[in-house]
C-alpha cells in the first residue's frame, strides 16, 4: 500500500466570520486542527482617514474622523487628538476639562473593556456574559448621551475643551455607576472569569513572552498580560493622570503561564477595577463651576511643525504624529494604532495552537478593525 | 492524582457558582424595552436628525463650510431692492435668498459640528431618529422653501440688477426701477411642533 | 395498542401508521415549543425578554411563524455540492432521531414497539444522526462543515461509550433492556425510581446526563456547531427547510435523550405520588414534564457555560467519564450481588 498523502489545509477564517471581530482575515494553514501558520489580512474597513484628515478645512474637523477609528472607544481618540493639539498650541486646559476628560475616558475605558471581555465570552462560547456586559456598557453610554447627545461617536472632547458642559446630575450619575459596577464585575468573574471551562480554554493558550510582546512593540493589556509593567497613564502621563492613584495591573500566569490569554483577559477586568478608583477620585476633585469652554481658540491655526504625543487608549499605545504647515488643514496626521501593531503578534502566538485556540487568541487581543485599517 | 480529583471538583463547584448566577437572573427584572410600543425619552441634547429653520437662515454658508464631509449644499443669491427679506428671530438682517439648501442625511455623520458656528442658531439637531427609508434619494432633505419659479425669478432679478449697476456705472445716470412682480418668500409655519416634522422630500432639480 | 386501533380501522396497516405517526403529534408540538422556551429561557438569564410580539401573550407563536418562513425560503444548494448526499442528510438525521421514539414508552397504554432490546436499539438507532452529519458534511463541500463535520463524529464516537456504559448499569440493576418494564418496575413512590436505588446509579445518571449532553451536541459540548469558530458547522452551507430539519433533529434528540433518561432513572410514566394522579394519560403527563425538566437543565446549561476545546472534549470523555463510568459499573453490580 503506497503511503497515505497528508496535505496542509488552507482556510480563511473571515472577513465573514463571527470571531474576527470585524472584517478581519486570517488565512490559516491547517494540518487537521493544528494550525500550521496564521496570516492576518487587513485593509476591508480601509476608509483612508489619514489622508481625508489633509483636506479638512480645519483641525475641528478631523476629530469626526479620529472617533470612528476606534469606535469602541471614542472618547479615548478623541483625548488622544486634543492632547497632541494642545501642545502643539500651548493651550493650557482648566482642572474642571481635565477632571471631565479623565472620567469620561475612564469610563470609555471601562465601555470598551466591557466589550472585550462580553465578546471574548462570546467567542469562546458562553452568550450570556456578553449581554450582561453590554446591560452595563448601556450605563455608560447614557451618561455621555446625556452630556453630549451621541451614544458612540461623541466628537465631544475638543481642542481646548469640551463641545457641551456636563448636565447638572452628572456627578450623580457617575457616583451611581462607581456604586453599581463593582458587584458586577463579581459577577462576571463568577460566571465567566473563574469558571473551568473558561481557564481551560483560555490559560496556557496563546502564551505570549515578555521578550516577543516588547519586540513586537506591543502595548496596553497585552503587553502587561506578559508581565510588563507599563502604562502611559503612569510612565507618561498626560492630562492630570499623574495626580490620581491607581495601580498598574499586570499578568501574573495564576491560571498558567504569565502572558497566556487568562491573563490578557483578566487584565482587563482588573482595569475597571481601577478605572472605578479613578473615576471615583476625579469626581470628588471636580470643581463645580466653570467654562468647559474657556480655552476653545477661535481658529486653529498652529505653528509650523510636527507633534507626537501618546495616550493609553483600552487598547494600548495610541499615538499621533500631526505635521502642520503653519494653515488651517493639517499637513500629515498619523495614528499609531495600538491594534495595528498589537494583531501583528498573531502569527507569531498562534503557531501550533487549534483552530479553537486562534479565535481565543484573537479575541484576547481584542481589536477593533476599524482603528487598524483607519 | 490530587489533581485529577480537584479539577472534577473545580469542574463542577465553578459550574455550579455559574449556574447560580444565571438562575438568579431568571427571575431579575428585564432591561429591556419593547421598541416600538415603548419608546424611550431621549435627552434634550440628542443629536439626531438635523433641522434647518429656513426663516432664521440667513446662507451665510457657515455649516457647509463646517461640515467635514460635506453633506450640506448652500446656494444663495443676493435679494436686490426694493426686496427685503427681513431680519431673523435674532436680529440678523437677511440679505440672500437661499435658494437651495439641501442636507444629504445619508452622508451625515451626526457631529453637530454645523450647530455651533450658525449665527442664528437656526440650524439644530431634533430627537428624531426614526427616518429610515426603501430609497436612498429620500434621505436628501432638501430645506429650501422656495419653488424653482421663485428661484428662476430671484436669479432673474438679481442678473438684471447687476446689469443695471453696471449699467448705471458706466453711464452714471439713475436706476432703473425694477419692473415685474415681486415673488414674496413663501411662510413656513413656525412653532415647536414643526420641528419634527419631516422636511419636504422633493428630489433634488440638480 | 395496534390492536385497539385495528378494530376502529378499515385496514391493518391504516392501524400501523397512525401507531407510528403518533409520537409526531408529541414532538412536533414540542419542538416549537422548546425553541420558543430555548429563547424565554435565554432571554431572561441575560435581562431581556425574548420574542414579545409575535402572537400575543410572550410571543407564543414566535418559531411557528418561524417554521412558516423556513418553509418558503428557497432552497439553496451549492453547486460543488455532492448534491444527493446533501439533499439527503438533513431527513436521514430526523429519521435517526425520530426512529428512537419507537420504544420510547409514552405511557402505561402507549409505546411504539414493544421491544425486548428497546434500550439496546435506541442506543444503535441513534448512531444514524452521526452518518447524517457527517454526509452533511462531506457533501457541503466547505472547509468549515467538513471540520464540523470530523469534529462530530469524533465526539459522538467517543461519548457513546459513557452513555452505554451508564445505561448498562441500569441494565445490570434492572435485568431487562424492555424499556416497557423498566419503567414498570419503578412503579409505585418516587422512592422506587432507580435513581434512589443505589448511590451508584444516582453517579450513573450524572454520567449519562453529560454524555448525553456531548450524544446531542449541547453546550458545552457544542463543538460541531460552535458558531463562533466554525462558523455554522457542518450545517454552514444549509438554509431554509433542510437547515429547519437539522434544528428539528437536535431539538428532537435533546427530548429523546431526556425521555430516555426520565425512563431509565426517573421512573419513567411514573407518578411522584404512588396512585395519586396516575394511568395512561397523566402517564403521558408526567413523561414529558420530566423530559421537559431535563430539557430545561440543558438550556440553562448552554446559556452559562463557554465550550470546550476538541482536544479538552476527548479528555473528558476518555480521561473522566469513561473510567468513572466503568468502576461504576462494577460496583453497580457489587450492589446488586450484595443486596
Ligand atoms: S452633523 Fe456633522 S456631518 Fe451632519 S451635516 Fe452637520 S456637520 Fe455635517
Ligand atoms: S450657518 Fe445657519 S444661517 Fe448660516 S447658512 Fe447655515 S443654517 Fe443658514
Amino acid at each position: 500500500m503506497p503511503e497515505l498523502r497528508t496535505e496542509e489545509m488552507v482556510i480563511n477564517m473571515g472577513p465573514q466570520h463571527p470571531s474576527t471581530h470585524g472584517v478581519l482575515r486570517v488565512e490559516l494553514v491547517l494540518d487537521g486542527e493544528i494550525v500550521v501558520d496564521a496570516i492576518p489580512h487587513i485593509g476591508y474597513l480601509h476608509r483612508c482617514f489619514e489622508k481625508h484628515s489633509e483636506s479638512m478645512n480645519d483641525y475641528q474637523q478631523v476629530i469626526p474622523y479620529v472617533d470612528r477609528m476606534d469606535y469602541v472607544a471614542a472618547i479615548s481618540n478623541e483625548l488622544g487628538f486634543a492632547i497632541a493639539m494642545e501642545r502643539m498650541l500651548g493651550i493650557e486646559v482648566s482642572e474642571r476639562v481635565e477632571c471631565i476628560r479623565v472620567i469620561f475616558a475612564e469610563l470609555q475605558r471601562i465601555a470598551s473593556h466591557l466589550v472585550a471581555i462580553g465578546t471574548y465570552g462570546l467567542d469562546i462560547g458562553a452568550f450570556t456574559p456578553f449581554l450582561h456586559c453590554f446591560r452595563d456598557r448601556e450605563r455608560i453610554l447614557d451618561i455621555f448621551e446625556s452630556t453630549c447627545g451621541a451614544r458612540l461617536l461623541y466628537n465631544y472632547i475638543w481642542v481646548g475643551g469640551l463641545s457641551h458642559d456636563v448636565p447638572t446630575d452628572f456627578k450623580d450619575k457617575v457616583r451611581d455607576f462607581v456604586q453599581y459596577f463593582p458587584p458586577k464585575i463579581k459577577e462576571y468573574n463568577d460566571l465567566l472569569t473563574y469558571n473551568k471551562i473558561f481557564i481551560d480554554r483560555t490559560a496556557d493558550v496563546g502564551v505570549l513572552p515578555a521578550d516577543v510582546a516588547l519586540n513586537y512593540a506591543s502595548s496596553g493589556p497585552i503587553l502587561r498580560g506578559s508581565g510588563v509593567n507599563w502604562d502611559l497613564r503612569r510612565d507618561d502621563p498626560y492630562s492630570i493622570y499623574d495626580q490620581f492613584e491607581f495601580d498598574v495591573v499586570v499578568g501574573k500566569g495564576e491560571m498558567g503561564t504569565v502572558g497566556d490569554c487568562w491573563d490578557r483577559y483578566i487584565v482587563r477586568v482588573r482595569e475597571m477595577e481601577q478605572s472605578i478608583r479613578i473615576i471615583a477620585q476625579a469626581v470628588e476633585r471636580m470643581p463645580d463651576e466653570g467654562d468647559v469652554k474657556a480655552a476653545v481658540p477661535k481658529r486653529i491655526r498652529p505653528p509650523e511643525g510636527e507633534i507626537y504625543a501618546r495616550t493609553e487608549t483600552p487598547r494600548g499605545e495610541l499615538g499621533y504624529y500631526i505635521i502642520s504647515d503653519g494653515s488651517m488643514s493639517p499637513y500629515r496626521v498619523k495614528a499609531r494604532s495600538p491594534c495595528f501593531v498589537n494583531l501583528s503578534v498573531l502569527p507569531a502566538i498562534s503557531r501550533g495552537s487549534m483552530v479553537s485556540d486562534v479565535v481565543a487568541i484573537v479575541g484576547s487581543i481584542d481589536i477593533v478593525l476599524g482603528e487598524i485599517d483607519r | 492524582m490530587k489533581r485529577y480529583f480537584k479539577d472534577i471538583w473545580d469542574s463542577f463547584y465553578t459550574i455550579g457558582i455559574g449556574m447560580g448566577v444565571t438562575f438568579r437572573h431568571l427571575f431579575t427584572k428585564s432591561v429591556t424595552i419593547q421598541y416600538p410600543d415603548v419608546k424611550l425619552e431621549l435627552t434634550d441634547r440628542a443629536r439626531n436628525r438635523l433641522y434647518v429653520n429656513m426663516d432664521d437662515c440667513i446662507g451665510c454658508d457657515q455649516c457647509s463650510k463646517a461640515c467635514p464631509v460635506n453633506c450640506i449644499t448652500i446656494e444663495t443669491v443676493k435679494a436686490v431692492p426694493p426686496d427685503d427679506l427681513g431680519v431673523t428671530s435674532t436680529g440678523n438682517p437677511k440679505r440672500l435668498w437661499v435658494t437651495k439648501f439641501d442636507i444629504d442625511i445619508a452622508k451625515c455623520c451626526y457631529c453637530a459640528l454645523c450647530v455651533y458656528p450658525c449665527p442664528t442658531e437656526c440650524i439644530k439637531m431634533t430627537d428624531v431618529y426614526e427616518f429610515s427609508e426603501f430609497d436612498r434619494h429620500n434621505l436628501l432633505y432638501n430645506f429650501s422653501t422656495m419653488t424653482p419659479a421663485e428661484v428662476e425669478n430671484a436669479a432673474m432679478k438679481f442678473e438684471k440688477w447687476q446689469a443695471d449697476k453696471a449699467a448705471a456705472k458706466k453711464e452714471t445716470t439713475d436706476k432703473k426701477k425694477a419692473a415685474g412682480e415681486k415673488p414674496q418668500p413663501k411662510k413656513q409655519e413656525t412653532g415647536d411642533s414643526n420641528k419634527n416634522n419631516p422636511p419636504d422630500e422633493n428630489k433634488s432639480e440638480s | 395498542m395496534v390492536e385497539t386501533l385495528e378494530q376502529f380501522l378499515p385496514h391493518p396497516l391504516l392501524a400501523l401508521f397512525i401507531h407510528a405517526a403518533l409520537p409526531m403529534v408529541i414532538v412536533f408540538p414540542y419542538v416549537l415549543f422548546a425553541v420558543w422556551l430555548e429563547r424565554k429561557v435565554s432571554a431572561h438569564m441575560q435581562d431581556r425578554l425574548g420574542p414579545m410580539r409575535t402572537g400575543g401573550w410572550h410571543g407564543w407563536s414566535q418559531t411557528i411563524a418561524d417554521m412558516i418562513k423556513m418553509i418558503q425560503k428557497e432552497d439553496i444548494v451549492p453547486s460543488r455540492s455532492d448534491k444527493f448526499l446533501f439533499k439527503f442528510a438533513p431527513f436521514l438525521a430526523f429519521m435517526g432521531s425520530y426512529a428512537a421514539f419507537a420504544v420510547i414508552p409514552f405511557s402505561s397504554e402507549y409505546i411504539g414497539a414493544h421491544l425486548d432490546v428497546g434500550a439496546f436499539y435506541i442506543l444503535a438507532v441513534t448512531s444514524i444522526v452521526t452518518l447524517s452529519i457527517l454526509m452533511a458534511g462531506w457533501a457541503s463541500n466547505n472547509k468549515w462543515s467538513l471540520l464540523g463535520a470530523m469534529r462530530t463524529s469524533a465526539q459522538i464516537v467517543s461519548y457513546e461509550i459513557p452513555t452505554v456504559v451508564a445505561v448498562l448499569s441500569v441494565i445490570v440493576a434492572t435485568g431487562t433492556l424492555n424499556l416497557m418494564t423498566i419503567s414498570e418496575m419503578q412503579s409505585g413512590t418516587i422512592f422506587n425510581w432507580l435513581i434512589f436505588h443505589s448511590p451508584f446509579l444516582f453517579i450513573a445518571f450524572v454520567l449519562y446526563f453529560i454524555s448525553s449532553l456531548a450524544e446531542v451536541n449541547r453546550t458545552p459540548f457544542d463543538l460541531p456547531e460552535s458558531e463562533s469558530e466554525l462558523v455554522g458547522g457542518f450545517h454552514t452551507e444549509y438554509s431554509g427547510m433542510r437547515w429547519g430539519m437539522f434544528m428539528l433533529t437536535e431539538y428532537a434528540d435533546m427530548f429523546l435523550v431526556s425521555l430516555l433518561g426520565s425512563v431509565l432513572f426517573f421512573g419513567g410514566w411514573n407518578s411522584p405520588f404512588g396512585d395519586f394522579m396516575s394511568g395512561p394519560i397523566w402517564g403521558v403527563f408526567w413523561m414529558i414534564s420530566k423530559g421537559m425538566f431535563f430539557i430545561f437543565v440543558m438550556m440553562w446549561l448552554r446559556w452559562t457555560l463557554p465550550r470546550l476545546r476538541v482536544d479538552q472534549l476527548m479528555d473528558v470523555c476518555w480521561k473522566y467519564l469513561i473510567p468513572f463510568a466503568f468502576v461504576n459499573l462494577v460496583l453497580v453490580a457489587l450492589w446488586e450481588m450484595i443486596f
